[in-house]
């Protein structure tokens, strides 16, 4: 059973959805002992980082996802999910994160070529980086596959934990991992069949059987 | 790099899409479900279900067939018709949009784009624009195009950009239902202004029409069509393949 944290923020439906048309079990919840029992958890997100953080913590739910994350259970952030991951926050001023993956988030702005679109929305290839194994997420993606992205910040200072990137005028972190806690910055929920694969692979994290026959 | 979009444009009325024609495995091609999926297996990078229902029943008919096609679908899905109140973003965000198109709403009410884009986001506020050309001026018109309502077009857009909306869908309706190729000149001309995204609507004849699209304005992010797409003229893979042929790029 996958927990997708519910605190207020964004909306779960086609997150839901999509988990189950893959026939993963799941559940919204911001109950913590529901998200204690459950194997895994999801992140989601959307709108302004501050907020979020906020919402997280006047739920108490950010020292259930510190604990839980610790107890080496599979976490994954998903967009604004995934940045609540890092250490802190450079959105409309500077906000402490969940400090799971050790980062920080920032404006694209500061990376990409002046007249390039802000927000980078749309699809965009995930590239693989060359020099590590690729990670257990992505083992039914192929290099240069296609997920959907909305989003003007994005994680950066992280280069350790990067496990794909996406080109837009400059390489933007597309997804990152620090062992057990995971974040992607597209949504794998809009992005298809790719997206479906990766929502697969991460529900059967850890699940030894499964594991081995790659 | 990012793909350019290529956007099927549903209209729904009383939960069955209008102009649905016939397509070879599909069972029901008023389905906005089952079209739907056929657009989104064939590569289809968004869709936009367009409510063009006037009633209140209508309306909540509406609202359970995007809940089905959100639950079986799983790309981005726009939404647009009959949205003039937070309650309506609100009404439509639920069942699964993860955009919502305005357009007479915001014209009556500008203020609903920068309240709706505080409260769900920017990306979330698309701005759709009809847009004829009156005395060699852009004019924005409403009520289906029918409507002069006097606001210069350029100075609408500039506007609602300020005020939060994350993309523009300009509608030509010199070229719409002409099929002679999209307005690249007035794309050209809202292009120079924003810098969000901006989606091509009206003209659209066959592939060819894409292909100079992309290739005379590089900027555009999208192009979106209804009936080449309906009735056949156009399928969206044979379309996608023509468009990487000719160096443009795209997500196959």
């Amino acid at each position: 059973m996958i927990a997708i944290i519910d605190y207020g923020v964004g909306n779960l439906f086609s997150l839901k959805s999509s988990l189950d048309s893959q026939k993963i079990d799941s559940v919204v919840t911001g109950d913590k002992a529901v998200i204690k029992q459950c194997e895994k958890i999801i992140l989601p997100g959307v709108g302004a980082f501050a907020d979020a953080a906020e919402s997280l913590k006047q739920c108490g739910l950010d020292k259930v996802l510190i604990e839980e994350a610790q107890k080496g259970k599979p976490i994954l952030g998903i967009c604004l999910g995934m940045q609540l991951l890092f250490d802190k926050s450079y959105e409309y001023g500077e906000h402490e994160g969940l400090g799971l993956i050790s980062g920080t988030v920032r404006p694209i702005a500061d990376v990409i070529p002046k007249g390039l679109k802000i927000p980078h929305i749309g699809w965009n290839a995930l590239h693989f980086p060359k020099h590590k194994a690729k990670s257990p997420l992505f083992r039914y993606v192929n290099e240069g596959e296609f997920v959907y992205f909305v989003h003007s910040y994005y994680c950066a200072d992280c280069e350790q934990s990067v496990i794909a990137a996406a080109e837009y005028g400059a390489p933007l972190t597309a997804a990152a991992a620090d062992k057990n806690v995971f974040g992607c910055q597209f949504h794998p929920e809009k992005s298809g069949d790719v997206g479906m694969k990766i929502l697969r692979a991460f529900h059967e994290l850890g699940a030894p059987g499964k594991e081995r026959h790659k | 790099m990012i793909t350019k979009r290529i956007i099927p444009c549903l209209d729904v009325k009383d939960g069955r899409v209008v102009k649905g024609v016939n397509f070879q495995g599909l069972s029901d091609v008023s389905s906005p479900v089952e079209l739907g999926k056929y657009y989104s297996d064939s590569g289809a990078d968004e869709l936009v279900f367009y409510d063009i229902t006037a009633s209140v029943e209508g309306r909540a008919l509406f609202t359970d067939i995007l809940k089905q096609v959100a639950s079986t679908i799983f790309i981005p899905l726009t939404v647009g018709g009959g949205i003039n109140t937070l309650a309506d973003f609100d009404r439509v965000l639920k069942c699964g949009a993860d955009k919502v198109s305005v357009n007479s709403g915001a014209i009556k009410n500008p203020s609903l784009i920068e309240e709706a884009a505080k409260r769900y986001g920017d990306q979330c506020v698309v701005l759709s624009v009809d847009i004829k050309r009156v005395d060699s001026v852009f004019r924005v018109f409403q009520n289906g195009g029918r409507e002069n309502t006097g606001l210069d077009a350029l100075d609408w857009i500039r506007h609602g950009v300020d005020m939060g909306a994350g993309e523009i869908v300009v509608n030509s309706i010199d070229t719409d239902g002409v099929k002679k190729g999209f307005d690249i000149p007035m794309l050209k001309a809202v292009l120079d202004i924003v810098n969000v995204p901006v989606i091509a609507s009206g003209g659209a004849g066959g592939i060819d029409d894409f292909v100079q699209l992309f290739q005379k304005l590089p900027a555009i992010d999208a192009g979106l069509a209804a009936s080449i797409f309906h009735f056949g003229e156009v399928t969206i893979p044979k379309l996608k393949e023509t468009l990487r042929d000719n160096g443009i790029a795209v997500r196959l």
